[in-house]
């Protein structure tokens, strides 16, 4: 069909000879498997770091802030660091559904739902570093305009720490309900594929009773887009409004108007380098090769080539505006000589190497579509991105206006600890994600199997119609449908099967059509090619119910075996001996049985 | 033929699936309802669905939001509590507003985002503890059901038709509340 029609030149972004069932079960063996060891290894260990980081949190509030390496020059360091750097790898998720879903591009479908995973579960660990930072966390409510009892004392909605509130509290519910709107016929799916009651019971309630009619799915696309075009200028106001925390301060190398776009481009970029570290590994880890492909790699290094040269564009504009100016303070700012060789020239020159030149390597396209060199540069560019915040913030404000007050700052335990703990809080939910939610949209990637599947760019390219490839012999009964049926028909003005006799069971023409339309599903006995196997040997048939059922024209242990629920309502319905014998004996097992 | 009987068409194909509904449409059978595994595009046509106005929803939420945030920053900052702020002193909300739009933004989105999703959900229908309403279990995975309405048709001449269409599967519903 013209609809599905996809310029051969593009590559598939589905490999293999998958079909849609072959999606509903690469997507749910994760969830309905079993954890393998090494799932459990690396649970373990986050488990760990993140309870060595809740330590960690709790002295540091019984304690007081005093714990952390902050010190009068430096008031503001790991923590703040640390929580510039999980927003902005909470960046690329939102990106990848709302901006590339605006431009159309279907390879986002494959690494949406994870990068959305992450990006919800970064900002949670971005969150905690303000709260944690305000020594008493249970007063954070604190922040929101609410009345009081101090009288008419409101929060500022004229500083920049307010608007992150607004900012970040307003991209985290979003991007949470995004991601579940779009995880709504996921869970169904699992729900409906599951086996076990209980699995049944929670996906039930996860997926909120998704059905998939027709309306739905046309309000879950405009609600999808919609939200999408909402989420895009919300992602960039965030990053914006986080670099105003900087920007509208008056210390040299904060106080800079290029701020905005060039944090948003930092931000993406340190995001899809997340993105490209979790996903290549869980690729591998749930066998979704041939979802997450070269292609989708190769797509994200372009991307983080372009938002890397963005950001390199800053770096190298801080560094001549600084110089230019004249200004003896901006020797001292962290894109500057002073810092290049001064006490923290291994923080600037860290910056650098793993911002500017190792990123670089991905012009080449072989190395691009490298899978260990991809890895290795999205771990540089994590740590990079994590120097880059680490010297705006320590660098600029270690040698202040005050010569006198000039420092260093050293971390303690404790402010390594959180850092290290928030690190494993994100595994431990990512890992629970990835056993437990459907990595992969798969309603939506399923949606373009036919355009930019392997297989089906292969047949229509040998000129054939893809209607009809989409067939599954895994779910559909197709094969036992009696191509006789519709050739019968033709010569008669009624149909109803040959082999049934069932005048004297029966009155009325619709039981008739249900007897017809249960053959159809069960199959039709011919007597020309088959013969009648012995009903009798299922234990609850007797001879009176033997002449029943060939009246109804079920002969075969074959067709008894394909029976189901329906069937024996139906059977019930008709013959009224033994009401729910058929259920109760199992018929269709000792017929499968029998069979053989 | 007894009336408020329902067909559950299955089809395994998507494009199958639309040629059938063109076909039933033309045949001025009735569609009750269809049911997909993934968003199938142009189906809501083939059917005849109206557009949904959800993003006009959307919209009017969004101009909520931002009189929500317009309002509440002028009690707070400029009626309720005037305060001078780094030399800059609350002069009018129009003056001051310069500061106040990182937040009316944030509000106008959180508006139109949360009061869209809820709208969406309450029309369709779903929510926690729902019970899904999907017949055949296979049309979340690889099947595409049609709810066909059979009654004061002849059942044989339209699961003869249906077969014909390309359906795999047809069950025969007694559904009482499409009497």
């Amino acid at each position: 069909m013209s609809s599905h029609y996809e310029a051969p030149i593009r590559e598939p972004l589905i490999l293999g000879e998958k079909s849609y069932h072959d999606i509903s079960v690469d997507v749910g063996a994760p969830i309905l498997g079993k954890a393998n060891k090494s799932w459990w290894i690396c649970f373990s260990i986050a488990l760990i770091a993140f309870l060595w980081g809740l330590g960690c949190i709790v002295y540091t509030v019984s304690t007081g802030i005093g714990v952390w390496g902050l010190n009068k020059t430096i008031g503001w360091a790991w923590d703040i660091t640390n929580f510039v750097w999980w927003v902005g790898i909470g960046h690329a998720g939102t990106l990848i559904s709302a901006v590339l879903l605006l431009f159309r591009q279907k390879w986002r479908m494959a690494i949406n739902r994870s990068a959305e995973a992450m990006t919800i579960f970064a900002v949670v660990q971005a969150g905690l570093f303000p709260i944690i930072h305000m020594g008493r966390p249970w007063l954070a409510y604190w922040v929101v305009p609410i009345p009081n009892q101090f009288g008419s004392l409101w929060v500022n909605f004229n500083s920049p720490l307010l608007w992150d509130v607004f900012a970040i509290s307003t991209y985290l519910s979003v991007s949470l309900v995004f991601w579940w709107t779009g995880l709504l016929p996921d869970f169904a799916m699992i729900r409906d594929r599951t086996k076990s009651p209980f699995q049944q019971k929670i996906y039930g309630i996860l997926s909120f009773g998704w059905s998939g009619r027709a309306k739905d799915w046309q309000r879950f696309e405009e609600v999808s887009l919609v939200l999408a075009g909402l989420a895009t200028p919300l992602v960039l106001s965030v990053h914006t409004i986080v670099s105003f925390d900087f920007a509208t301060s008056v210390v040299p190398g904060w106080h800079s108007t290029i701020f905005p776009p060039y944090f948003v481009a930092g931000a993406i970029f340190s995001g899809f380098a997340m993105v490209q570290t979790l996903l290549l590994v869980m690729r591998k880890v749930v066998n979704l090769e041939n979802y997450i492909t070269i292609v989708h790699i190769e797509f994200m290094n372009k991307v983080i080539l372009l938002t890397g040269g963005i950001v390199t564009v800053a770096y190298l504009t801080e560094y001549f505006i600084g110089w230019y100016s004249g200004v003896p303070y901006e020797n001292y700012t962290y894109l500057s000589f002073g810092a290049a060789t001064g006490p923290y020239w291994w923080a600037f020159w860290a910056l650098i190497i793993c911002n500017l030149i190792v990123p670089l390597t991905l012009w080449v396209k072989k190395w691009r579509r490298n899978i260990l060199w991809t890895f290795i540069v999205a771990l540089v560019i994590n740590i990079g991105m994590w120097f880059e915040r680490f010297d705006i913030i320590v660098i600029c404000l270690s040698k202040d206006r005050l010569a006198s007050t000039w420092t260093m700052f050293s971390p303690t335990f404790v402010d390594i600890g959180v850092f290290v703990g928030t690190i494993g809080f994100f595994f431990v939910l990512f890992l629970l994600y990835a056993r437990t939610f459907p990595v992969i949209a798969q309603a939506e990637v399923k949606s373009i199997l036919k355009s930019s599947g392997e297989r089906y760019k292969r047949i229509r390219e040998s000129g054939e119609d893809l209607a009809g490839t989409a067939t599954d012999e895994r779910t559909s009964n197709y094969a036992t449908r009696p191509e006789s049926l519709a050739a019968a028909s033709n010569a008669k003005s009624t149909y109803h099967q040959s082999t049934v006799n069932a005048d004297a069971l029966v009155d009325t023409e619709t039981k008739k059509a249900e007897i017809d339309l249960m053959l159809a599903k069960i199959g039709t006995y011919d007597p020309a090619t088959q013969s009648a196997d012995d009903l009798q040997k299922i234990s609850g048939v007797g001879p009176v119910l033997e002449q029943k059922l060939h009246q109804l024209g079920i002969y075969t242990y074959d067709q008894v075996s394909k029976m189901t629920k329906t069937e024996y309502d139906l059977l019930d319905e008709i013959i009224d001996a033994f009401p729910g014998r058929a259920e109760r004996d199992d018929w269709a097992g000792q017929a499968q049985n029998l069979k053989q | 033929m007894a009336s408020g009987n329902v067909l559950h068409v299955l089809y395994n194909d998507d494009d199958i699936l639309m040629k059938a509904v063109k076909a039933l449409r033309s045949k001025h059978y009735r569609i009750i309802e269809v049911y997909t595994p993934f968003p199938v595009h142009g189906l809501d046509k083939a059917m005849g669905l109206p557009y949904t106005r959800i993003a006009i929803c959307s919209f009017i939420y969004g101009l909520i939001g931002l009189s929500v945030a317009t309002l509440m920053m002028n009690f707070i900052m400029i009626e309720d509590w005037p305060r001078n702020i780094g030399g800059k002193p609350s002069f009018s909300y129009l003056q001051n507003m310069p500061a106040f739009v990182p937040i009316m933004f944030e509000l106008t989105v959180f508006f139109a985002a949360h009061l869209m999703v809820i709208t969406f959900y309450m029309r369709s229908k779903i929510w926690p503890f729902k019970k899904a309403e999907n017949p055949d279990v296979r049309t979340t995975d690889d099947h595409f059901l049609i709810e066909v309405d059979a009654a004061n048709h002849d059942l044989d001449e339209l699961s003869k038709f249906l077969y014909d269409t390309g359906a795999t599967e047809i069950s025969l519903i007694h559904n009482e509340e499409h009497a």
